[in-house]
């Protein structure tokens, strides 16, 4: 790895080199620069400062052997058995990258009763599916859950594994970075492969204004968490392909502190995640009551409504229909955002879906940038006239 | 019982824009404030306190500035901060990071129940809860909402799985990861601000660790490394639509139905 180097004699504006820095990293100390633990290593100041001001140099680590690890793996995520549909979306991801450096994909599979499950896997692509299947491993427990990929990393040796942004996900991708002390990036959106089988990790960084490329140059495996409908799960074929290996564990190390007393099902909620078509509003609605108007053209597009936070915060939309950073992530074929200006929050949250329209008055607003059609219009005027001409079937005054 | 609650500074705003000329980012607002997700932690760990009484202890990484956060923490009723601030620990990625914030809480003491927050909003990850519970070699339990049960030896917490929720029961030392509205965060008091004014925030360097080894902290400690920055890609193949409403209304109807919507 390497540090940054300050060679004060070459900085002739120390304000102006510390305002370079996003993270507000750098410190005037008595007339001189310090680097404090904000530092991101973006390096902004070693390319955008005055030439020596602030290099970057390379210590000596000694370098991995990178040939010692092949295959890409996807953690199958599941509660007691019911596979959680990220899966299929990473094992798509996981064919991609593996063919783009000619190695084999895994499935790793940790439960109880879970054979025939294991085999459905096979008909989406994978070459091989580990099968930890223990009575003990019935639950969802951070030990041996943990215990389980450290021995499948330990016999696979996988140059990358992938695991989707669940709560087990989040919990247990974590552990096993630890484990290795090994890199993890989480919640990526783009993925891709060197030929040196380094990750190209690509994940928005300060809550989605701007990306970051991320590496994990020399650390294996490379691990990196993908949320649910980010990636998109290849065709089932009716074929199977590839095998199933059913590992051995010694199922006295599958022990732990925690005890699950209950499983339950969660209310049945609202769920704009999976859904088709979404109707959007934003800040432009002017009033709760104006909501009906939206649910009207949900209604007759079979549409979710779902709205950016500040309609969340002013109580006129549940929680659960916010879309974002800090709401849901959505994925639907399509989605019409009215009177929404398209925050990078927001869009962080819908700008994979797969057809965006935005209705809004003002030409500039940023969600123009990502809507395939974009109306500059005022949406008071342009929804109840769609909505009537949706009612009648057929276009008025054409 | 010993509580121990991981607390960040954060930038006041997450608003950055990229300087469309040289690509340098401008960041408006250098305000600091607390991670909001850690109050949330914060105020579980007071609960538990009022409840099962012992003592709770904030921790938090950062530059010297920082100590304002662990300051705020007192005026909401903790006992005793320290903050980790090393020069040695910049640029760490969240494996150092909470490698660092694990040789802190070693040093510490021993604790029953370590809680931090579901994430923050600067780093965005939700890992370091989890990579410090595996430093220290404990159980932990993410995206908790609710806790149905404590005692001496064990809390029964409800885990949110998405579809389902999880009930469990973990022994304690453990370390928890709670959701935002699991409490209502209270708010700082200014009877508490006046008495802890003077109260002191313990700082520990690299020095104070056990393990003293430079290349696990910081940058050299870190695994990954960030490539490049760059602005969110735009759409390319986007049109936009002028004209009067009336028009955009029947278009817009043209094109549903063209794309089989309605
Ligand atoms: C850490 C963090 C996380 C966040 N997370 C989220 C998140 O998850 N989700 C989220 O949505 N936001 C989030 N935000 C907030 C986000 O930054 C924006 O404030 C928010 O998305 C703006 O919502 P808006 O587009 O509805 O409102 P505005 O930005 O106010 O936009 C309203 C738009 O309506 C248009 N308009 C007005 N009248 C009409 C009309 N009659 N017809 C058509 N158009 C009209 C205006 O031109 C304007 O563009 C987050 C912020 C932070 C700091
Ligand atoms: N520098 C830090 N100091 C103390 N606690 C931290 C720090 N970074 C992260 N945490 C804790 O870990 C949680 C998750 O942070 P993150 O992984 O950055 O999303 C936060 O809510 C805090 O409780």
């Amino acid at each position: 790895m390497g540090r940054l180097v300050v060679n004060q004699d070459k900085i002739d504006d120390l304000d102006k080199l510390i305002k370079l820095c996003p993270f507000g990293a750098m410190e005037n100390v008595n007339g001189k620069l310090e680097i404090n633990s904000g530092c991101k290593m973006c390096r902004l100041c070693v390319k955008k400062g005055p030439e020596g001001a602030v290099v970057y140099v390379d210590d000596e680590t000694a370098a991995i052997d990178k040939s010692k690890w092949k295959g890409v793996a996807v953690y199958v995520d599941h509660v007691e058995g019911q596979i959680h549909p990220v899966t299929f979306e990473l094992i798509g991801k996981a064919k991609e990258l593996a063919s783009k450096i000619n190695q084999p994909t895994f499935a790793v599979f940790a439960g109880s009763g879970i054979k025939d499950k294991a085999s459905e896997l096979l008909h989406y692509g994978v070459d091989e599916v580990f099968v930890y299947d223990y009575k003990p491993l019935r639950h969802f427990r951070i030990e041996p859950y943990s215990y389980v990929l450290e021995d499948f990393i330990n016999k696979a040796k996988p140059s990358i594994m992938l695991i989707g942004a669940t709560t087990i996900g989040r919990s247990l991708a974590p552990r096993v970075a630890a484990r290795f002390k090994t890199g993890l990036t989480a919640d990526c959106t783009v993925l891709d492969v060197k030929e040196n089988t380094d990750l190209i990790q690509i994940r928005p960084a300060f809550g989605g204004n701007i990306m970051a490329q991320i590496i994990n140059p020399n650390h294996r495996p490379q691990l990196a968490t993908v949320r649910y409908k980010v990636m998109s799960a290849p065709k089932r074929s009716d074929e199977a392909h590839g095998n199933i290996t059913y590992c051995r564990i010694d199922e006295d190390k599958l022990i732990s502190k925690i005890e699950v007393l209950d499983v339950t099902q969660k209310e049945s909620e609202v769920n704009i995640s999976d859904a088709e078509v979404i109707v959007a509003a934003g800040r432009g609605l002017k009033s709760q009551a104006d909501m009906k108007m939206i649910e009207h053209l949900a209604a007759l597009l079979k549409a979710q409504v779902a709205s950016t936070r500040p309609l969340v915060e002013a109580g006129w939309v549940d929680a659960r229909r916010q879309i974002g950073l800090s709401g849901r992530t959505v994925k639907p074929k399509l989605i019409i955002c009215c009177g929404i200006s398209g925050s990078v929050q927001f869009a962080a949250g819908m700008n994979n879906s797969d057809f965006i329209i935005a209705i809004n008055t003002d030409e500039k607003a940023s969600i123009f940038n990502i809507a395939n059609i974009g109306i500059v219009g005022d949406m008071y005027k342009i929804i109840p006239r769609l909505i009537d001409s949706i009612k009648s079937g057929k276009g008025v005054n054409l | 019982m010993d509580i121990l609650v991981c607390i960040k500074q954060v930038p006041g705003t997450t608003r950055v824009e990229i300087d469309e000329k040289t690509g340098v980012l401008k960041r408006s607002g250098v305000d600091s404030k607390m991670n909001p997700y850690d109050l949330y932690a914060l105020e579980t760990g007071l609960r538990i306190k009022a409840k099962m009484k012992g003592k709770i202890s904030v921790i938090s990484m950062g530059p010297p500035q920082a100590v304002e956060v662990i300051k705020e923490a007192y005026c909401m009723g903790v006992d005793e901060g320290v903050l980790l601030s090393d020069k040695r620990f910049a640029g760490a990625d969240t494996l150092s990071t909470a490698y660092a914030i694990s040789q802190g809480i070693k040093k510490m003491g021993k604790f029953d129940l370590i809680i931090c927050g579901k994430q923050t909003t600067d780093g965005d990850t939700a890992q370091v809860g989890p990579e410090v519970a595996e430093s220290l070699d404990i159980p932990n339990a993410a995206n908790v909402r609710k806790i149905t049960e404590i005692d001496d030896n064990s809390i029964t917490v409800e885990m949110d799985m998405g579809e389902v929720v999880q009930i469990s029961k973990i022994e304690f030392p453990c370390l928890i990861t709670v959701d935002k509205d699991i409490f209502q965060p209270r708010l700082p008091s200014y009877r508490k601000k006046i008495a802890t004014r003077n109260k002191e925030v313990k700082l520990y360097s690299l020095k104070d660790f056990e393990d003293k080894d430079e290349k696990k902290y910081g940058l050299s400690g870190s695994p990954t490394q960030v490539e490049r920055i760059f602005p969110p890609a735009v759409n390319t193949n986007k049109e936009i639509w002028k004209g009067s409403d009336l028009e955009l209304s029947d278009r817009l109807y043209k094109e549903l139905k063209k794309l089989k919507f309605v």
